[in-house]
């Protein structure tokens, strides 16, 4: 009796290996969080049009996905930021840069009293987050607002503690904005901030501005405008205020894409343009040139240009910007540059 | 008197082979095998622990070297990493969740073991061990809905208003009321180190003989009396070692603390500022940290906790072995 269960189930587990490995591509990925939800979605529907290539994607950071791909456990990554020239020459092979879509950052905040759209000049931001800016009726903020009346409390103010690529477009945002933030702090997923709380995620930033009256904190778009959270115009480089939306991320892109390098490693903050939302950004895939798979490399490259042709077409539904065209044509293009 | 046998001679003496051989049709050496197996395993991976948190934290180590544990800087853009605020932070928090705890949950035990009828005993022994289970993310986001509003809009004025005036708790008690911040964290872990303290100094307490008690009451002792100095006195030991058991748990706790200290890298002496523990940086930055000498402070970090777990477990350890010679000698008299 006992003879014949152990072999029973040895002859399950044998069965359950085997089918396990059976045919089809199976390829894994990791990094940012930021895009996660539209990357699901495409690695999903990719998945139901070619039912044998499965791509796994551990959304664990862009930190995560930068390293285990220099270590080569994953077959591709995936970054808010991308690869300094340092990072790429330690990967000790070459590692290509292909955008995928645009988010943005937006500042929220919580004035008891004070319901309107606050306008944030560059100065206002960094002075706020330098913490040279203490109170709400400071006169930075009092001059962009006519009309308002910002009392005068201390501000209180919330960044990200985990690393983080929102992290990321906001210090880069301010290290363009302002050249004391540049020296002091400077740009990264984690950095010292000089002030302010930290909240885990966009939830706990957001939770804390919500518990704490004249707070204010940074979060991604696609997080406000899902959860319906109220958030202030920023100045951009032209000296008009801008409302973040969609189409003021694209502009910001379409500005950068004339000036487009060949490995699409460029920062869109701050970009030029009266309509260019100025905190937005790209986000990248981190593709090895090359891939010695056929199979995986085939896939990889098919995934590539169906994503960038057909799969654009799911961002807006999930508040992404999708890729201007001229950047799309340049991407397409370079795809061939995967062997 | 002598016995009629049918075999021909007593067989000889078998030999440690074949007693060996034995043993082992009958299980008793695997047995004895595979249970030193199991318990070198735990060795094991203690060492194996050590092993990595220190190989992992060399750079760092090499780099820093002692100016790691007074540098109060965290500076992941310019590679200057200092462990002294997480340290302070940890001990902070620990120590304001024993200052509640332990009080309140030493009484509570009295409380169940002494004076409860036994209905209401084992009624409220088993709730608080329903407690003692609850997944600790569920008290940080409760911390998060209920304790830090309360926090900030009653109890840390009130704080502030009545014992702030008098002089050390001018100092504790000093700055905005923001909520989050060293006090708030400290309750969340006083919160979750409760339910250990009171199941485990119950079972103790009422482990004492009852002869002990009878004792101290014909010589004359009253109720408190026996209570304190010889029923709690008697069971010391257990009590000690249930307050360092729910330290240990403090120490590392992480998802409850991080999600109201403010995760703020800065030292302060007042206890609603906020602040940042090991565990909750760890938490915070180890999945996406941008460099090697990053990672590398962050695994050093990792093995400061786990040295002070160790020492703090040490400590512990003597000081039950103190008391129970002490304790040992003094029923002897």
């Amino acid at each position: 009796m006992r003879k014949s269960i152990l072999s029973l189930v040895l002859c399950l587990g044998v069965t359950g290996i085997v089918l396990a490995q059976s045919g089809g591509v199976q390829i894994n990925a990791g990094g940012a969080t930021f895009p996660n939800p539209i990357y699901s979605k495409w690695f999903n529907e990719y998945n139901k049009m070619h039912p044998n290539i499965q791509i796994n994607y551990q959304s664990q950071g862009s930190g995560f996905g930068k390293a285990q791909l220099v270590a080569r456990s994953i077959d591709f990554g995936a970054s808010d930021g991308p690869m300094t020239d340092d990072e790429l020459s330690k990967a000790g092979f070459k590692i290509l840069h292909f955008p995928t879509v645009m988010g943005a950052d937006v500042p929220s905040y919580n004035i008891p009293g004070v319901n309107a759209t606050l306008k944030f000049t560059q100065k206002a931001l960094a002075g706020i987050y330098l913490g040279t800016i203490t109170k709400w009726n400071d006169g930075e903020l009092t001059k962009a607002n006519p009309g308002v009346k910002l009392p005068a409390e201390d501000i209180i103010v919330v960044h990200r503690s985990d690393s983080s690529g929102t992290s990321y477009i906001w210090t880069d945002f301010l290290s363009k904005a302002n050249s004391e933030w540049k020296s002091k702090v400077g740009t990264g997923t984690t950095v010292n901030w000089p002030v302010g709380l930290g909240g885990k995620g966009n939830e706990g930033v957001m939770g804390t501005v919500k518990q704490q009256p004249y707070s204010i904190g940074y979060v991604e778009l696609i997080y406000a405008i899902q959860n319906h959270e109220p958030f202030g115009d920023v100045q951009n480089l032209d000296g008009v205020f801008v409302t973040a939306s969609l189409e003021g991320v694209s502009a910001a892109a379409a500005g950068a894409a004339k000036s487009m390098p060949d490995d699409f490693r460029v920062s869109i903050t701050n970009a030029p343009g009266k309509t260019s939302y100025p905190i937005s950004s790209f986000t990248w895939l981190l593709i090895p040139a090359k891939i010695t798979d056929a199979s995986k490399r085939d896939a990889i490259k098919g995934f590539l240009k169906w994503m960038l042709l057909d799969g654009q077409k799911d961002c807006e539904a999930l508040s992404f910007a999708r890729l201007p065209t001229q950047v799309i044509a340049k991407e397409t293009k370079a795809i061939d540059q995967i062997q | 008197m002598g016995t009629v046998s049918t075999t021909a001679a007593p067989a000889p003496a078998p030999s440690r082979v074949q007693v060996f051989l034995r043993r082992v049709r009958n299980g008793d050496e695997i047995a004895h095998v595979v249970t030193m197996i199991f318990g070198a395993s735990i060795l094991l991976v203690t060492a194996a622990l050590v092993y990595e948190l220190w190989i992992q934290s060399a750079q760092s180590r090499a780099k820093f070297g002692w100016s790691f544990f007074v540098t109060s800087t965290w500076d992941p853009i310019n590679g200057i990493f200092g462990a002294w605020p997480y340290i302070y932070g940890t001990l902070v928090t620990t120590t304001v969740a024993l200052v509640i705890a332990v009080p309140l949950g030493l009484g509570a035990a009295i409380f169940l073991s002494e004076l409860a009828p036994p209905k209401v005993s084992s009624s409220l022994s088993f709730v608080i061990d329903l407690l003692a289970a609850v997944p600790s993310v569920i008290y940080g986001v409760l911390a998060v809905f209920l304790l830090e509003p309360v926090m900030r809009t009653t109890i840390q004025p009130f704080l502030k208003h009545t014992l702030g005036i008098l002089p050390i708790f001018k100092e504790l008690f000093k700055g905005p009321a923001y909520g989050f911040g060293y006090l708030t964290a400290g309750i969340v872990l006083s919160i979750m180190t409760v339910p250990f303290i009171i199941s485990v100094s119950r079972e103790v307490l009422m482990a004492v003989p009852q002869d002990q008690r009878e004792a101290s009451l014909g010589l004359g002792a009253t109720r408190w009396e026996t209570t304190f100095k010889i029923v709690v006195g008697y069971a010391r030991t257990g009590i000690l070692g249930s307050i360092f058991l729910s330290m240990a748990r403090a120490l590392g706790e992480t998802m409850a603390v991080t999600m109201v200290i403010g995760n703020v890298a800065k030292v302060s002496s007042s206890l609603f500022a906020p602040g940042y523990s090991i565990a909750a940086v760890i938490a915070n930055e180890f999945a996406d940290a941008t460099s090697e000498l990053h990672l590398s402070s962050l695994v050093e970090l990792g093995l400061v906790l786990f040295l002070l777990t160790f020492i703090l477990n040490g400590l512990a350890r003597v000081m039950i072995i103190a008391t129970s010679r002490r304790g040992a000698g003094a029923s002897q008299r």
